[in-house]
């Protein structure tokens, strides 16, 4: 107990002074453990992710980092371990969890048979946007990406990167503390990959926090920091140049292959 | 003889054009990729050239023999693994190879050689059924099983999307040492970093050919001169060097921003001084070499 009579009494302008300096924690993950019957899939991960961060989740195929994912998004229950997402309990409070994240997928991440202005509406819907807002905010959002042609278009028809370039931007419709991508550029062509990239940056710069996988070892430059999975355990977290120099390497790609080619486990 | 011929192959689905006037040559033994992004066509060229559906125009050859007039016959001679896992869920390993082994007329046996090496890394696991699989081996025995007949050209189509790169790597060197063996591979990616692994590459998109060449003459025939910038805030670096007027393309590529110039050459100092009273810290400006994916965005700049 600090019983220092020089600091007054009051917990509520300390609590902004600290905020002030100490960016808030978007996500905070203690001991976290996931078990499938004897397997342990994740297997006590401890991290923090701070707001406004773009936090690269890498690991090799089968090393936990889709389970973890699922736990962090409020989908699937951890069998030991605490974590809060956006202020909220994973474990009790999964519902507001999944109502104040964002979440996007390379396979399913919006709705082909309907047009561009009707996903951008079903989600708006779904995530509780005021009907009144939604309209004014479509159309702010088409004319950033220079979608307004695009409006009435199904989006089965729209090329693989404006599709994902769309269902991000869906994806933080509704201003979510913190969105995840789970491989969103996969197969995406090398000019569309950037501009989805300048995408992230721009969303994090408005105070979003995201948390991404990639296989792409460049973007895992772009991130603050990065996590990297082996079977089922965090075995390196650093800034990409912390990690290279630890690693006494050039590139990110090297320091994958160092720490993933330790993984004993074969997946699933 | 050219392993592969396609001449002038187009392809619509309904009113989409697919592929349009698709021309090149295999030869036989050498990896030749097909490089681009989804959409390019990369699929619909493998499936005619497996005779799995029909070109709208063009023809083309495997060795001697017409995709169209000889298909029964060519299909004995190819083995095709398709981008989706399209093994068996519920065979086993042991299983899946033995029922292709015997739809192809041979057993396991008789071409144990060509996929011993690769088959010896999923042996202990023959009792598991494929559903139960990890993505590296499933790979691995969809590999195995288009190998069996002991085929002549071998088509892969993406092998290693949405793979990690530890598995990405372990494939390719197989496919180097089945090259090694004599079989001519045609493999497609959407990685750009792997065209090198190839010994000729053809950058697609949109449904046509942009260039073929082997991926070390891609890189010398780059045309502009090419720098990497560095700097402490990379994005905040990547929007200054957009609003200097001398900068023509300017991309991040992992830990760096690749530019060329619109006079050619740069004087690094001024550029330096430009992005230092910006207030960028920590400025590295170099030279480079072009890599594989500068060039496809350059081609596709120009379209």
């Amino acid at each position: 107990m600090n019983k220092d009579t020089h600091i007054p009494h009051d917990p509520m302008h300390q609590r902004t002074k600290i905020q002030n300096i100490v960016p808030q924690k978007v996500i905070e993950v203690h001991d976290l453990v996931k078990r499938f019957g004897s397997f342990t899939a994740v297997d006590h991960i401890s991290f923090d992710v701070k707001q406004g961060e773009i936090f690269g989740f890498l690991g090799a195929n089968g090393a936990g980092k889709t389970t973890a994912m699922r736990m962090l998004c409020g989908l699937s229950k951890p069998t030991s371990g605490k974590g809060l997402v956006a202020g909220f309990d994973i474990r009790k409070e999964s519902e507001q969890v999944k109502k104040n994240i964002g979440y996007m997928s390379q396979k399913f991440s919006l709705y082909n048979d309907l047009k561009v202005w009707e996903n951008i509406r079903l989600f708006a819907g779904i995530y509780g946007i005021p009907e009144m807002e939604i309209d004014g905010r479509t159309g702010d959002l088409l004319r950033r990406l220079h979608f307004d042609k695009e409006r009435n278009t199904l989006v089965k028809e729209l090329p693989l990167g404006w599709k994902q370039k769309l269902a991000f931007s869906v994806s933080i419709f509704h201003e979510p503390k913190v969105v995840f991508l789970d491989e969103p550029t996969g197969g995406v062509d090398p000019v569309t990959r950037r501009e989805f990239w300048e995408l992230i940056y721009e969303a994090t710069s408005r105070g979003i926090t995201v948390f991404v996988t990639t296989h792409y070892m460049d973007e895992a430059e772009y991130c603050d920091r990065v996590s990297i999975m082996v079977d089922g355990r965090i075995e390196a977290l650093d800034t990409p140049e912390n990690l290279k120099k630890q690693f006494n390497t050039q590139n990110m790609d090297s320091v994958f292959l160092q720490l993933a080619r330790k993984a004993k486990r074969t997946a699933n | 003889m050219k392993a592969v011929t396609v001449s002038h192959i187009s392809k619509s689905y309904a009113k989409t054009p697919a592929l349009q006037d698709i021309c090149f040559e295999a030869e036989p033994g050498e990896i030749f990729g097909l490089i681009g992004p989804d959409g390019a066509g990369k699929t619909t060229l493998f499936r005619i050239l497996t005779t799995l559906i029909l070109p709208d125009k063009g023809n083309a050859n495997i060795g001697s023999l017409d995709i169209i007039k000889d298909y029964r016959e060519i299909r004995t001679r190819v083995g095709y693994m398709p981008g989706r896992f399209s093994l068996y869920q519920d065979l086993t390993v042991e299983e899946n190879l033995q029922f292709f082994a015997t739809v192809f007329n041979t057993t396991i046996e008789e071409n144990y050689d060509l996929i011993k090496n690769i088959y010896q890394q999923i042996e202990p696991f023959k009792t598991r059924r494929a559903k139960a699989l990890s993505g590296g081996m499933k790979q691995k025995l969809a590999l195995c099983c288009a190998l069996i007949h002991k085929p002549d050209i071998l088509f892969l189509d993406e092998p290693t999307t949405g793979v990690d790169p530890v598995s990405r790597k372990e494939l390719w060197e197989m496919l180097k040492s089945l090259r090694e063996q004599g079989i001519t591979i045609l493999v497609s990616t959407p990685y750009m970093d792997e065209a090198g692994l190839c010994d000729r590459i053809a950058f697609m998109t949109g449904g046509r050919i942009l260039r073929i060449d082997s991926p070390q003459n891609m890189i010398t025939q780059y045309q502009d001169p090419l720098w990497a910038v560095r700097g402490k805030n990379m994005h905040k670096l990547l929007n200054d060097l957009r609003s200097n007027k001398n900068v023509k393309t300017c991309f991040a590529f992992g830990d760096a921003h690749h530019i060329t110039c619109y006079d050619g050459s740069l004087i690094e100092k001024e550029l330096e001084k430009f992005l230092l009273e910006k207030g960028n810290e920590e400025i590295l400006i170099q030279p480079i070499t072009a890599t594989i994916e500068d060039c496809f965005m350059q081609l596709t700049n120009h379209e």
